[in-house]
């Protein structure tokens, strides 16, 4: 099977709708002729023609305002916000419009829109590159919110997301981009072509929205994890030696809450991990459905290892990223509790 | 360097504040018939005084003069009378509604009848507005039934919103009419991107946007004129300048320029103002400018200078902020009583006529109103479920709104 990085999974996606439905249209600043600051569209316009893929303005609540109207005239956009740090000015428009406008028209216009953006830090992008904005969407109702850890998975999410009836927040871990980070920023990383989920199949394939998948099975302490977290997580549960169950829950809304629950009543214990900010986190949420769910197989306080919260400094980088020796205390900290 | 002084801080203040004497003497009214109507295919750049005057066709005697008159028939004209006077009626009925507390909020559209009734008969079916909430003049001039927007407004059981709307926020894609948010100029870039796609698509329909003075100062104004400039959409961008954004005065809004629809020249877009209470004035500036989208020109810019006559909304009063009687003052009088007027000097209509169609008219609103409150109002008799509640949020329910469900016990 043919290996591919995460951005080149992401423009076969692209690639693989643009060509099987005439309605998805895609654009983005520096999008079109250019194909992307990170390459994910690079080709499209030459491949479809300037009417599918095309440069926009620096407008993100154009850009997504803009969308919002196509997809109320039927076509399917799927658009591009450079960075997730640059996604409040279109803010308004997801959470007042794309998010709620089929429930507050009955259904009489509908909203199928996917907005790509790179999230989360590792590249010394400081406070304006590097935000993981996730629990701002998560919170809303009528959004859907999808955080792939790997090319197999991008494409197969990208795809899903693009044919989902509703609008959907697709955030890409961009420190994924060529290869499983696992925080470790002093060596390099492997690329994803010696990695079996670099693995793309070729042609249309999707994978269900909602589903977590087990990356590392174990019966001593369950790790929730998702994006870039889930090869630290991995990464730590080496290194300690803790026979950790680490899950990557891919779709963050809707939330695979069974796998969540079968694996916390199977080992007892839990540490919840993201390189958000703590405060009002996505793990607040995790560690709530985990207490309301499993309280009474919990056999350790549940853990969260998180960004500080601070805003995401520059030359601090990795002393704010949440990497594997932080992650590996709260391992031990868990098991010893 | 010449010492300045200190700077001085600006804030604009309107002519007038409550008790003193309503003045309209800086607003420029040109005659009637006297601003010209160049051909759609014009070139923007010469055309941009336009921008800056008033485009009228009804003069003072009721005669319908100039380049822009001609356009619509007696019987299309009487159409329209009684679509404004049907509008006029229906919000004094549900004002009253909720006054006698069967809904929780109402905006009426009283002077500014003119602008939705007359810019809806210049539309194609399938073309798509993104309106405000001071534009169901578009739903009622296009038979869209009462009842239905009475049951909305109502919020009860037969509420084509289940109920989850607040009153006035209509949605008719059948009839050309976008699902209105409540939030500001959000939807102005959604009509571009609607028209984009519409263009994309190769297809001939057209979008109209809508927005009042007070919302262009939105970031999402300025998005959807940069959109429609760069894609040369083919959209109407409606500004409905109705002097007052609740109680602010457009001044706040517009600042330095001399006009709203100045704020289209820097994009290249062609810009118009029109007399808003006109009703031959708005329909022949709203054909020429959806013509012009339609023969893939781009967009158009149309300013409709009008007065708010009523409050804001139900929670708003007036007279906190400006002259009782400035209504009364408005220089570009009442549109109703100006197509009248009009319709009588064509010797089509009379007093006596008008007088017994505003009965037959009340009549018929009473009548749905009749039926629509026999499916309950906010208060009282039928509603929608709570089970309507947890529907809709997304295609299919996921597991986490199931389980709400089951805990709200429906």
């Amino acid at each position: 099977m043919p290996r591919k990085t995460m951005i080149e999974a992401i423009r076969d996606a692209l690639d693989v709708s643009m060509g099987r439905d005439s309605q998805v249209i895609v654009y983005g600043e520096d999008v079109g002729f250019f194909g992307g600051v990170f390459r994910a569209t690079q080709g499209l316009q030459a491949k479809y023609g300037k009417s599918r893929c095309f440069d926009a303005p620096i407008s993100e609540s154009g850009i997504v305002g803009s969308a919002i109207g196509m997809a109320a005239y039927g076509l399917r956009p799927c658009v591009e916000v450079q960075f997730a740090d640059y996604v409040y000015p279109a803010y308004d428009q997801i959470v007042s419009e794309a998010a709620r406008l089929r429930y507050r028209s009955n259904g009489d216009f509908t909203c199928p829109i996917v907005v790509r953006m790179p999230t989360g830090g590792g590249i010394f992008g400081g406070q304006t590159h590097s935000q993981s904005p996730e629990a701002l969407f998560t919170h809303v109702s009528g959004l859907k919110v999808i955080v792939p850890s790997n090319p197999h998975d991008a494409k197969g999410l990208l795809i899903a997301a693009i044919e989902d009836p509703d609008p959907v927040i697709f955030l890409e871990p961009k420190r994924l981009y060529n290869g499983p980070f696992d925080g470790h920023h002093d060596k390099p990383v492997t690329p994803w072509s010696k990695h079996e989920l670099g693995e793309v199949a070729d042609g249309h394939y999707t994978i269900a929205l909602g589903k977590a998948a087990i990356r590392r099975s174990g019966s001593a302490v369950t790790v929730l994890a998702y994006g870039t977290m889930v090869y630290v997580a991995q990464a730590a549960a080496e290194e300690t030696g803790i026979d950790a169950e680490v899950l990557d829950l891919r779709t963050l809304l809707p939330l695979d809450l069974d796998t969540i629950v079968n694996s916390v009543k199977k080992t007892g214990r839990c540490v919840v991990v993201h390189e958000a900010t703590l405060t009002s986190g996505f793990g607040a949420e995790l560690v709530s459905l985990v207490q309301e769910n499993c309280f009474y197989h919990l056999e350790a306080p549940v853990a969260r290892v998180a960004g500080w919260d601070t805003p995401y400094p520059h030359a601090q980088e990795w002393d704010y990223f949440p990497g594997p020796a932080r992650v590996g205390r709260a391992l031990i900290e868990t098991l010893e509790a | 360097m010449a010492d300045a002084g200190m700077l001085r801080f600006h804030v604009p203040e309107p002519e007038v504040r409550p008790g003193g004497t309503p003045d309209f003497s800086n607003v420029t009214i040109p005659k009637a018939g006297s601003v010209p109507r160049p051909e759609i295919d014009v070139d923007p750049r010469t055309i941009r005084d336009m921008a800056f005057s008033i485009i009228r066709v009804l003069n003072r005697a009721g005669e319908a003069v100039g380049p822009w008159a001609g356009l619509l028939s007696d019987q299309e004209l009487l159409e329209g009378l009684r679509h404004m006077m049907t509008l006029r009626t229906f919000d004094a009925r549900m004002q009253m509604a909720q006054r006698q507390g069967k809904t929780s909020f109402y905006m009426q559209h009283l002077g500014e009848e003119a602008v939705s009734c007359a810019f809806r008969k210049a539309l194609q079916p399938g073309d798509m507005n993104f309106p405000t909430y001071r534009q169901a003049g578009l739903l009622i001039a296009d038979g869209y039934p009462m009842v239905s927007m009475m049951n909305q407004i109502y919020s009860n059981e037969a509420d084509p919103l289940k109920g989850r709307q607040l009153p006035v926020m209509y949605s008719s894609k059948e009839h050309g009419f976008f699902s209105i948010s409540g939030n500001l100029a959000t939807q102005y870039i959604q009509a571009v991107g609607w028209a984009m796609a519409s263009a994309i698509s190769n297809d001939s329909r057209i979008a109209a946007a809508w927005i009042g003075d007070g919302s262009t100062a939105e970031s999402d104004f300025h998005a959807a004129l940069v959109f429609a400039s760069t894609y040369k959409a083919p959209v109407v961008l409606n500004v409905v300048n109705n002097q007052w954004a609740i109680s602010t005065f457009q001044g706040i809004a517009r600042g330095g320029s001399g006009t709203f629809a100045a704020r289209g020249l820097g994009f290249g877009i062609p810009s118009l103002r029109v007399d808003g209470n006109d009703y031959l004035a708005v329909h022949a500036v709203a054909k020429w400018a959806v013509e012009r989208a339609r023969r893939n020109l781009g967009p158009t810019m149309v300013e409709y200078v009008t007065y708010r006559v009523g409050a804001h909304s139900t929670s708003d009063d007036p007279s906190a902020y400006r002259p009782k009687a400035e209504s009364d003052a408005w220089p570009l009088g009442d549109p109703v009583i100006r197509l009248k007027n009009h319709l009588i000097h064509n010797g089509v209509w009379s007093e006596d006529r008008h007088t017994q169609a505003e009965a037959e008219i009340l009549e018929t609103v009473i009548a749905a109103q009749k039926e629509a409150e026999s499916h309950g109002t906010l208060h009282a008799g039928g509603k929608p479920s709570t089970r309507d509640m947890f529907e809709g949020v997304y295609a299919e329910m996921p597991p986490h709104l199931r389980r709400q469900r089951q805990q709200a016990g429906v």
